[in-house]
């Protein structure tokens, strides 16, 4: 019987005979396909940064990196764009899961038939610009591969900071760095945004190794300042960091400070290799990050370095202008102490033109650099700015830095919005005034660092954004109160930033102490004689230099804020490091 | 014609590389004298892409669109391995609910394996109707994965720390349908080929594994339990959540084709059940716990064996790690090449050449798997 009806029972399937077929019919129907699909790339060429993690994390090596007509380099973008190979791509999608700016995305289209292997060659948005309506498999905000959150810096609370000069940055711990640094992607957009290009990624990746020594090694090779500018940097690399698309930038100037913090002299690691003495003698006016710099690298190829400094201390503005909460001085007698035992000869409290002159310098050297700085501040143009009680937050600071009191008062406006305006707000406070910011254009048009502004909020330092000041009036021959007006936005026809336009009769006035301007400042030629001025080409308060930082007289070299229009530290590194290069062809061919 | 042939003299056959048997290239050198097998011998070697070997070369995290490849028909469970070995190594938590999504891909890739499976052994006996059916409803399981992992054959979906992505709005209801689909269309599968005459004459009796070999070889998987032998790794080692289902390790004595086909036919209704529950019970949180940026990732210096049953039997993974960026080793215990090369060579002497393909078919033989 069971056999009879394992005969019978297959038969059933004759009813499907007359049936239809489930299949799709190609090409009459088309199947829908998911909304997740895994097609070919779509890539937004406007997004993408060329950082070039696609190709990466590929593990065909299917994803190359090309150039492409009319996408040029720029800060933050190699200019480069991915090229995706359809005979080697296996669609598993890493690549979207780790752009970092989430323009790379896969479309549902997923046929190509072609016996020409370039055809296989795809470069996403440029060769399918019409894909962008097919995005199928995009990247996930929630569930990504990359951290975008970066780890938190650990810092004195706002009340506590106010009592003292102290340090307000705490640095990274080893964990907290390693897992900070292993965020990192690699994609060294950071290294052609520094003035310096300084091998951050190579850094970066010692400090997730745990290898602090390697990473200090990376660091010093081409910038022998870096424990200052792990502190103050203006730190241009962060600002064009891939991460910072989609989150966090990587926290590149505190691994620097991590690294450089961890060992207390960094020649026992270095190891520096001193040349022998090539007999060149080099002098160098100025001893600010620029003439460090150059001063360091040229005593290491076996130059004889002597640097001049008017000041009582190494380290220029980051010694006179920084506020020690910041930068704190045995960091920078750190740098210095190390410095003299490659071996160059520092002279302070020498000023060029008045102790000893310009051309004294010129006969005694066979190469001069000048990296002099910009310690002469503007003036604001207000009536009343003479008067007693309204002062310069370059010669404010300097003061306090040196270690002399100065009487602000108890209220204080400070005005500008630049590093040098919050630096002198934030020490009004420490020194125990009431401080206010006046500053024409709003807060995110400030061109102070915003974690700057952040500490200065976070201090008590009140911001009056779109305040033009007017007027100081003053009492007896000293400031008594400001006058200011409110301003509107006016946006910019060309894009450039909005401009403020006064508000007629909109008025108010501050009652004040002591104001302090900081909208800016420039160098002091005065060494030159007039013979000097006529020979060295200096163009809007800037001497004029060609690639190798030399200066219209040949055997000068310049660098720093006196060259170029960033005046950051790190610039100034650059010049230095870059005139050496110059000093070296000049004197030894 | 009266009287039987009498066929003497040896002749050498080659069954393969491509055949109907397996899915993927193998060869079997046969010694055959009339349409009797006296020995064979297998070739491997066609699919060889060096995986093992490969990672060793690869970033952890671009090990797994690598591993998928290593078994076809069930990618899914090479994945989850990997993984479950890297957060064994790291000490990684996963999060429950990507438990849950993973115990749903893997029984529902144990599904597309057995439908394949079944198109198989009925193709390997003639009847041609079945790769037909199975092979076009095993298309609307990977319609669902297409639509959950954005891949319908690789998957590359479960990786260290969770899966990579949620379920899609509504998919439960979806999973749900193909589920119901797929029981009615299981009565068909069983008139056509389970309860076919023709099929049990075919299987009943043919491809026996003793109980005791059975051990002794290293047999796994459905051919194990075709032997009477209750083992489970879902059961015996739970893994992920098996141990918050319902479920009953299946087995039947016989240890030839038939009682694998039973136990297979069996555990295709288990699966159905098993997703169902996971689709019930799934709690709702994260599906993923992140780990650090995969170009920078290392993990400890450890090793770790992890094993999975999958639908060709117990599947293992071997992952050493030496502290630095890559595998210092990745080994793969595959079942298929236990069953598809040692245990065949035994099995073939006496074997008649129309069985060869069915037998292996109803091993489950991987050849990709074999030569990882």
């Amino acid at each position: 019987m069971g056999k009879i009806k394992g005969t019978l029972l297959p038969f059933s399937a004759l009813k499907y005979l007359g049936k239809k077929p489930h299949t799709v019919r190609y090409p009459l129907e088309t199947k829908k396909i998911a909304d997740r699909y895994r097609g070919f790339h779509y890539n937004d060429i406007d997004e993408c940064i060329g950082c070039g993690t696609c190709s990466t994390i590929c593990q065909n090596d299917a994803i190359d990196m090309i150039k492409i007509d009319g996408i040029e380099s720029k800060k933050g973008d190699s200019g480069l764009r991915p090229r995706v190979d359809n005979g080697r791509c296996c669609w598993c999608a890493l690549c979207i899961e780790m752009c970092p700016t989430g323009s790379l995305s896969l479309t549902d289209k997923f046929i190509l038939t072609s016996s020409n292997p370039d055809d296989y060659l795809l470069v996403p948005g440029v060769d399918n610009p019409e894909a962008k309506d097919n995005i199928s498999f995009v990247k996930d905000n929630d569930i990504t591969l990359l951290n975008f959150n970066r780890v938190p810096m650990r810092e004195l609370e706002g009340s506590e900071r106010i009592k003292s000069f102290a340090e307000v940055v705490l640095g990274y711990v080893q964990e907290e760095a390693r897992q900070e640094a292993i965020r990192c992607i690699d994609c060294a957009l950071c290294v052609t945004a520094c003035p310096a290009h300084m091998h951050i990624p190579e850094y970066i990746a010692a400090i997730a190794d745990a290898d602090d020594k390697l990473a200090l090694k990376y660091i010093y090779d081409n910038n022998p300042l870096p424990e200052m500018c792990g502190k103050v940097c203006t730190r241009q690399c962060e600002t064009v960091c891939a991460m910072a698309h989609k989150g966090d930038a990587i926290a590149i100037r505190w691994l620097k400070r991590y690294a450089t913090e961890q060992f207390p002299d960094p020649s026992i690691v270095l190891e520096p290799k001193i040349s022998d003495p090539n007999g060149k003698t080099v002098g160098i006016i100025g001893g600010g990050p620029a003439g460090l710099s150059a001063g360091y690298f040229l005593a290491l190829r076996g130059f004889d370095v002597t640097i001049y400094e008017a000041l009582p201390k190494m380290g220029g503005m980051t010694f006179a202008g920084i506020p020690k909460y910041r930068f704190p001085e045995d960091s920078l007698d750190k740098q210095i102490d190390y410095m003299k035992k490659i071996g160059v000869k520092m002279i302070n409290n020498i000023r060029v033109g008045k102790d000893i002159s310009f051309a004294e310098i010129k006969e005694k050297y066979n190469a001069i650099f000048m990296g002099i700085g910009f310690h002469v501040p503007y003036t604001i143009g207000l009536d009343g700015e003479n008067l007693n009680g309204s002062i310069q937050a370059i010669d404010f600071l300097r003061e306090i830095n040196i270690g002399n009191k100065v009487d602000v008062g108890k209220k204080v406006v400070v005005i500008g919005g630049g590093n040098v305006a919050i630096d002198a707000a934030r020490v009004a406070r420490r020194i125990g005034a009431k401080v206010t910011i006046l500053y024409r254009r709003r807060v995110e048009d400030m061109p102070a660092d915003w974690e700057e502004i952040e500490g200065a909020e976070d201090e008590g330092v009140n911001i009056i954004t779109q305040g033009i000041p007017l007027e100081i009036i003053g009492k007896n021959g000293k400031v008594k109160t400001i006058k200011y007006g409110m301003a509107e936005m006016i946006p910019d026809p060309k894009g450039g930033r909005p401009r403020p336009k006064l508000i007629e009769g909109d008025e108010h006035i501050l009652e004040v102490d002591t104001i302090i301007g900081a909208i800016g400042q420039e160098a002091d030629y005065s060494f030159l004689t007039e013979e000097d001025t006529k020979e060295l080409e200096i163009e809007r308060g800037r001497v004029v230099v060609n690639e190798f930082k030399q200066t219209s007289m040949k055997n000068v070299f310049a660098g720093g804020d006196n060259v170029n229009r960033t005046m950051d530290a790190i610039s100034a590194i650059a010049d230095g490091v870059k005139a050496v290069e110059g000093i070296e062809k000049f004197l030894l061919g | 014609m009266s009287g039987i042939i009498k066929q003497e003299k040896e002749t050498t056959l080659y069954l393969g590389p491509q055949h109907p048997g397996i899915t993927g290239n193998m060869m079997i050198e046969l010694k055959v004298t009339g349409d009797t097998v006296q020995r064979g011998k297998t070739h491997v070697g066609y699919l060889h892409r060096g995986f093992e070997k490969l990672m060793e070369e690869r970033l952890w995290m671009q090990c797994f669109p690598i591993v998928c490849r290593i078994c076809v028909p069930e990618p899914d469970p090479n994945e989850e391995n990997l993984a479950r070995a890297i957060e064994e190594i790291e000490g990684r938590e996963v999060p429950e609910r990507a438990q849950y999504i993973r115990v749903l891909v893997l029984e529902l890739s144990r599904l597309t394996a057995y439908l394949l499976w079944m198109g198989g052994q009925a193709g390997s006996a003639g009847l041609y109707t079945m790769p037909q059916w199975t092979v076009g409803d095993r298309d609307y399981i990977l319609d669902l994965f297409e639509e959950l992992t954005g891949g319908r054959v690789y998957h590359m979906y479960i990786w260290a720390g969770g899966v990579r992505r949620d379920l899609p709005e509504g998919f439960k209801g979806r999973v749900l349908k193909v589920m119901d689909y797929l029981e009615e269309r299981l009565l068909e599968y069983d008139r056509l080929l389970f309860e076919n005459a023709i099929f049990q004459k075919r299987a009943i009796g043919v491809g026996v594994i003793d109980k005791e070999k059975a051990m002794e070889w290293g047999v796994v998987g459905p051919p194990l339990r075709g032997c009477g032998i209750a083992h489970d790794v879902r059961r015996d080692e739970p893994y992920e959540v098996y141990d918050k289902l319902e479920w009953e390790v299946i087995s039947k004595d016989g240890g030839d084709v038939c009682s694998r086909a039973y136990v297979r036919r069996k555990e295709i209704d288990q699966s159905i059940s098993m997703v169902r529950q996971v689709l019930d019970k799934m709690p709702s949180g994260p599906v993923y716990n992140p780990g650090p940026n995969p170009l920078k990732w290392k993990l400890p210096v450890g090793d770790s064996y992890v094993r999975t049953e999958s639908a060709r039997g117990e599947f293992g993974y071997y992952v050493v790690s030496d502290g630095s960026l890559r595998p210092r080793r990745v080994h793969v215990r595959g079942p298929a090449y236990v069953h598809g090369v040692s245990l065949l060579e035994r099995m073939l002497p006496g074997m008649n050449i129309a069985d060869v393909s069915f037998i292996m078919n109803s091993l489950g033989t991987c050849p990709p798997e074999i030569e990882r």
